[in-house]
C-alpha cells in the first residue's frame, strides 16, 4: 500500500512540473511571440536598397524574405560580389558567383540623368522612380535628383522619347580612394613609401 | 634638469638625409609669373571664391570664405588680378583637378590694411580665435586640419599639456629645423598665444636629439618662460601626435579618439609660427617654409614661398633640370605622394619637395610574396598586425581589417620600409581604408533609400486608401440622388391627383403635353430603330429595348391623358348645370349658346342638303341661313373660347398670386415650349428649301428673349423666396 503511495507521489509530482513548465511555455510563446522573420531585417540592411528588381522581386525586402526563405544567394546584381559574400556570411552559405542571368554589376555606381531639353513632361519616370528621386509635374521638365538616385534603371523603360541616360557616378576628391598594389611579381611602381632610401 | 622620456613600440631608423638642406639659411622663393591658389589647402570643406575673375586683389585679401566650421579661408599671397577661377591639378595623390583661384601678380606686392595686435591679452579669446581662423590657419605638418578646431576647447575640458611639435622625425624634410634655428622667438610667441588660448598646466616643446642647433635656439627663446625643451631620441615616426603624446607624456589615447581626451593639445611648429604672423603681425597664412631637397636639385635648402607657386616654377629656381627629373615626391620619403603635374601648387601643408636622382631612389623591386617573418609586427608603431591586415586587405575581406583596427593605421610606412619582401603595406592599407569608407557611405546611402522607399510606399497606399474612399462615398451620394428622384415623382403626382378643378384643366393640359412628347420621343426612337436596322447597326437591342420602354412610357401617358380628361368631363359635365341654372357663369352661358348656335347651324346645313337633293326651290334661302348660321356659330364659338382664355388667366394669375415660383416655371416652360415650336418651325422652312423666313428667324429670336426674361424672373423669384 506504502508502496503505491510514494508512486503516486512521484507521479503527481512530476505531473505537476510538467504542467507547471507547460504553462509557463505556452504564456512565453504569447507574451514574446516575434512578429516576423527576423533575420529578414538582418538580410535587408545588407542589400543594396536600390529596389531595381533585377532578382525577380518588386524590391529589396520582397528578395530578403525569399532569401530568408531559402532562396539563392546570387540574383543580386547591384550589390554584386561584396553582397553575395556578406550575404553568404550571415546565412552560412557558401559564396556563389553571381547569377548572369539577372545582369552584369556595372563597373561603377550609375546614375541617371535627364536630357532636360527633351524632355516631355510626361511623369512616367515620376511614377517608376521608386525613390521618389525625379522632379517634375506634368508638362513641366523633369530632373533627377542625383543624391538621391540609386541608378536602378527603371526610369530609362518608360521614358516615351528615350531622354534618360544611366552615367557612372563620377570620382570626385571626396570619394576617391587608393587602389589595390597591383600584387606579387609586380613593381610597387611609385608608390611612397620609397622603401630603398640610401 | 632631465624629464622621464617613455617610449613607444616599434619605429625605425632611415637614413635621415638632413644635412643636405639644412645649412642653408631660409630664402625667399620669388615671385612667379602666376599664382593658383587651391580653395581647399586644408581638411573639411572648401572654401567658396569671393572674388571674380578680373578683380585686383591685394596682398593678404580673402579670396574664398569659409564654408562651414570646419573650413578655412585662403588669402591671396601677393597683389595682382585674378585671371582665373577654374578647375586645375592640385596637391592630391589622385591627380584630380579642383576649384583654384589663378592670380596674375603685378609685382608690387602691395599689402591689404591690415593690423595685428602685440597685446592680445586685452582681446577677447574668442576674437583672437576669430583671427585664427579669418587668417586661415591649417596645421602645417602635413594633414592641414583647421588649427582653430583645435584651440577651441569646450568649456568641460581641461588641457593639461600643450606640445609643440618640432620632432620632424621624416627623413630629408628640415623646414621646421630651419625656423627654429633662424625665428625660435617668433615660434615661442605663437606657442605662447595658443598657451594663452587653451591655459594648459605645461607647454612641452618636443625636438629630436638630431636637431643640436635647433634645440639650443628654442632654449634661448624659451629662457624664462613656462615652456620646457624636451629632447626626444631619433626614431621615426615619433613626430606622429600620438606617438609624441605618449613619448612626453606617456598617456595614450584611445582608439578613435583625439588628444583631448587625454588633455593634451598639439600644434606643429610651423602652426605656432603662423598663428604669431596671425596675431602679432596680422597676416594670413600665404607662405610657408618648404624644404627643397634631392639629388637632382642645385640649390637644395628652405625656400619661403607663397602659396600657390607651381611646383614647376619652383624647381626652376632651384636649379632642377627639367631632364633629371626622374621622380617628384610632394612630402617626405615615407609619407609623401608622387607628383606628376609640374603646375600643382604649393599649399599650406607643402613641407618638403623631394626631387632623387635614379641612383638616390632607384625603381623599387617586385612585390614578393608575404614569408610571415614578423618584421612588420615589430615596427609598427601603433601596435597593430600588419601582415594580418595585409592578408584581409588583399583578400579583401575588408570587415575583418576593420576588426583587427585597420583604422589606426597612421599610415608612416614603418612595416614596408622594413619588409624583405618588398611589399608596399601601406598601400594595400590604404587601399582597404579606402573600401571601408566608400562601403559605409553605400551603407549609408542604402538606409537612406530604404527610409525613402519605405516612405514612398506608404504615401502610395495613403493615396489608394484616400482615393477608395472617395469613390465610395461617390457611389453613396450617387445612390441617394437615384432614391430621392425616384420618390419625387410620386411626391409631384399626389399634388396633381388632389389638384382642384381649377387646376383641372391646367392639369390635364399637362398632360397632354406630356403624352404627346412621349409619343413624339417614342416615335422618334422608332425612326431611330428602323434607320439603325436599316444600316446594320450594333446597337439594335438597346434600340429596341427603349423603344419598347417608350412606347410604354407614351401608352402610360395616354392613359392618364384620357382618365384625367373623363374625369374633367365628369366635372364639366355636373358643372354647366348649376351654372346654366343660376346663369351667373358667363363662361357656361356662352358656351351653351354656342353650342346652340352650333346645332342650328348644323341642322341648317342638314336641310341645305336635303333641299338641294329634293331639288327645293329654297335651295338659296336656305343656302343664305346656313351662312348666317355659320357665322354665328363661329361667332359664339370665339367668344367663348375668349372667354376661356380670359377664364385660364384669371385661374393662373390666381396661382401666381398663391405660389409665384410655380407660376414663374410655368412661364419659363411654356415659353420653352414656345421657343421649340418657332425653332422647328424655322428648321421645317430650312429643310423644305423654303430657305430661312426671316420672319421665322425672328420668332425663335423672340421666343429665345421671352424664355429668358422667364427664366430671369423665375430666379428673382427664387432669390426672393430664399
Amino acid at each position: 500500500m506504502e508502496f503505491l503511495f510514494d508512486n503516486f507521489t512521484a507521479l503527481g509530482a512530476l505531473t505537476a512540473i510538467a504542467l507547471g513548465f507547460g504553462a509557463l511555455l505556452g504564456f512565453a510563446a504569447v507574451k514574446f511571440k516575434v512578429e516576423g522573420n527576423p533575420i529578414v531585417e538582418q538580410i535587408d540592411a545588407l542589400l543594396p536598397q536600390t529596389q531595381c528588381g533585377q532578382c525577380g522581386h518588386p524590391g529589396c525586402r520582397p528578395y530578403a524574405e525569399g532569401l530568408a526563405d531559402g532562396e539563392e544567394i546570387n540574383k543580386c546584381v547591384p550589390g554584386g560580389e561584396d553582397t553575395i559574400r556578406a550575404l553568404a556570411d550571415l546565412l552560412g552559405r557558401d559564396f556563389v558567383p553571381l547569377d548572369e542571368e539577372h545582369g552584369e554589376t556595372p563597373e561603377s555606381k550609375m546614375v541617371a540623368v535627364i536630357r532636360e531639353a527633351e524632355c516631355i513632361g510626361c511623369t512616367k519616370c515620376l511614377q517608376a522612380c521608386p525613390m521618389d528621386a525625379i522632379l517634375g509635374a506634368a508638362k513641366q521638365m523633369h530632373t533627377v535628383i542625383a543624391e538621391e538616385c540609386t541608378g536602378c534603371d527603371l526610369c530609362v523603360e518608360p521614358c516615351p522619347v528615350d531622354c534618360i541616360d544611366m552615367v557612372p557616378v563620377a570620382t570626385t576628391l571626396q570619394t576617391w580612394h587608393w587602389a589595390a598594389p597591383k600584387g606579387i611579381g609586380n613593381r610597387p611602381g611609385e608608390l611612397i613609401p620609397v622603401r630603398n632610401i640610401a | 634638469m632631465s624629464r622621464h622620456i617613455w617610449d613607444f613600440h616599434g619605429g625605425i631608423h632611415p637614413p635621415e638625409n638632413k644635412k643636405q638642406s639644412s645649412e642653408t639659411s631660409i630664402r625667399w622663393a620669388g615671385l612667379p609669373e602666376r599664382l593658383v591658389v587651391p580653395v581647399q589647402q586644408h581638411i573639411g570643406a572648401p572654401a567658396k571664391p569671393c572674388v571674380n575673375v578680373g578683380d585686383r586683389v591685394l596682398k593678404g585679401q580673402t579670396l574664398a570664405e569659409a564654408a562651414g566650421f570646419v573650413s578655412l579661408p585662403v588669402h591671396a599671397p601677393t597683389s595682382g588680378t585674378v585671371a582665373a577661377i577654374e578647375l586645375r591639378p592640385i596637391q592630391h595623390p589622385s591627380g584630380m583637378d579642383a576649384l583654384c583661384v589663378e592670380i596674375t601678380p603685378d609685382g608690387q606686392d602691395e599689402w591689404i590694411e591690415h593690423q595685428g595686435v602685440s597685446d592680445y591679452t586685452a582681446l577677447d579669446k574668442k576674437a583672437v580665435l576669430n583671427r585664427i581662423r579669418e587668417a586661415g590657419i591649417a596645421g602645417m605638418g602635413g594633414a592641414g586640419f583647421p588649427s582653430v578646431v583645435k584651440l577651441g576647447v569646450k568649456p568641460d575640458q581641461k588641457i593639461k599639456t600643450l606640445i609643440l611639435n618640432a620632432v620632424e622625425c621624416e627623413p630629408y624634410i628640415t623646414a621646421d629645423d630651419r625656423l627654429m634655428r633662424e625665428r625660435a622667438d617668433e615660434i615661442v610667441q605663437g606657442l605662447q598665444i595658443v598657451a594663452w588660448l587653451i591655459e594648459p598646466e605645461e607647454i612641452l616643446i618636443g625636438i629630436e636629439d638630431n636637431k643640436p642647433h635647433a634645440i639650443a635656439a628654442m632654449q634661448k627663446a624659451t629662457a624664462g618662460t613656462q615652456c620646457e625643451v624636451v629632447v626626444v631620441p631619433t626614431k621615426y615616426p615619433s613626430g606622429g601626435e600620438k606617438q609624441l603624446i605618449h613619448l612626453l607624456t606617456g598617456k595614450e589615447v584611445r582608439s578613435g579618439g583625439i588628444p583631448a581626451d587625454v588633455g593634451v593639445v598639439c600644434h606643429n611648429t610651423g602652426t605656432a609660427y603662423a598663428i604669431k604672423r596671425a596675431i602679432i603681425d596680422g597676416e594670413p597664412l600665404i607662405s610657408r617654409i618648404t624644404t627643397l631637397t634631392g639629388d637632382c636639385v642645385a640649390e637644395k635648402g628652405n625656400y619661403e614661398v607663397l602659396m600657390g607657386t607651381p611646383v614647376g616654377w619652383l624647381l626652376q629656381q632651384a636649379g632642377v633640370k627639367a631632364t633629371d627629373l626622374h621622380r617628384l615626391i610632394m612630402g617626405g620619403p615615407m609619407m609623401g605622394f608622387a607628383v606628376h603635374n609640374m603646375a600643382v601648387p604649393v599649399v599650406k601643408t607643402t613641407n618638403c619637395l623631394l626631387v632623387p636622382n635614379t641612383r638616390e631612389f632607384p625603381d623599387p623591386v617586385p612585390e614578393q610574396p608575404c614569408i610571415r617573418c614578423g618584421s612588420c609586427a615589430q615596427v609598427c608603431p601603433v601596435n597593430l598586425l600588419p601582415q594580418q591586415l595585409y592578408w584581409f586587405a588583399k583578400t579583401k575581406e575588408f570587415d575583418k581589417a576593420a576588426h583587427f583596427n585597420l583604422a589606426d593605421c597612421i599610415e608612416c610606412g614603418a612595416c614596408s620600409y622594413v619588409c624583405p619582401s618588398n611589399i608596399p603595406l601601406v598601400q594595400y592599407y590604404r587601399f582597404a581604408k579606402g573600401e571601408i569608407r566608400t562601403q559605409q557611405q553605400e551603407q549609408a546611402k542604402a538606409d537612406h533609400a530604404r527610409q525613402r522607399f519605405e516612405a514612398r510606399q506608404a504615401r502610395l497606399a495613403r493615396e489608394e486608401e484616400e482615393k477608395e474612399r472617395k469613390r465610395q462615398e461617390r457611389a453613396k451620394a450617387a445612390a441617394a440622388k437615384q432614391a430621392e428622384k425616384k420618390a419625387a415623382p410620386t411626391a409631384k403626382a399626389a399634388p396633381t391627383t388632389a389638384a382642384d378643378t381649377a387646376d383641372g384643366a391646367d392639369a390635364l393640359a399637362k398632360l397632354q403635353t406630356a403624352a404627346a412628347s412621349t409619343m413624339k420621343r417614342y416615335k422618334e426612337a422608332q425612326k431611330a430603330l428602323l434607320t439603325a436596322e436599316k444600316n446594320g447597326s450594333e446597337h439594335l437591342e438597346a434600340l429596341q429595348k427603349k423603344v419598347e420602354q417608350l412606347k410604354a412610357k407614351a401608352d402610360a401617358a395616354k392613359e392618364a391623358f384620357t382618365t384625367a380628361k373623363n374625369a374633367q368631363g365628369q366635372t364639366a359635365d355636373a358643372k354647366p348645370k348649376p351654372a346654366a341654372a343660376s346663369k351667373d357663369d358667363p363662361f357656361a352661358a356662352l358656351k351653351q349658346a354656342s353650342a346652340e348656335d352650333f346645332a342650328a347651324y348644323k341642322e341648317a346645313e342638314k336641310a341645305l342638303a336635303a333641299a338641294e337633293a329634293s331639288g327645293a326651290e329654297d335651295v338659296v334661302a336656305l343656302q343664305q341661313r346656313v351662312a348666317e348660321l355659320k357665322t354665328r356659330s363661329d361667332a359664339s364659338k370665339a367668344a367663348m373660347k375668349e372667354a376661356r382664355a380670359r377664364e385660364k388667366e384669371q385661374i393662373q394669375a390666381k396661382n401666381a398670386a398663391a405660389d409665384p415660383v410655380k407660376a414663374a416655371k410655368l412661364e419659363v416652360a411654356k415659353q420653352q415650349v414656345l421657343l421649340k415650336k418657332a425653332t422647328k418651325a424655322l428648321q421645317a422652312a430650312k429643310d423644305s428649301d423654303a430657305g430661312a423666313d426671316d420672319a421665322l428667324e425672328a420668332n425663335v429670336k423672340a421666343a429665345e428673349q421671352a424664355l429668358e426674361a422667364a427664366e430671369h424672373a423665375l430666379k428673382k423669384i427664387e432669390e426672393e423666396q430664399a
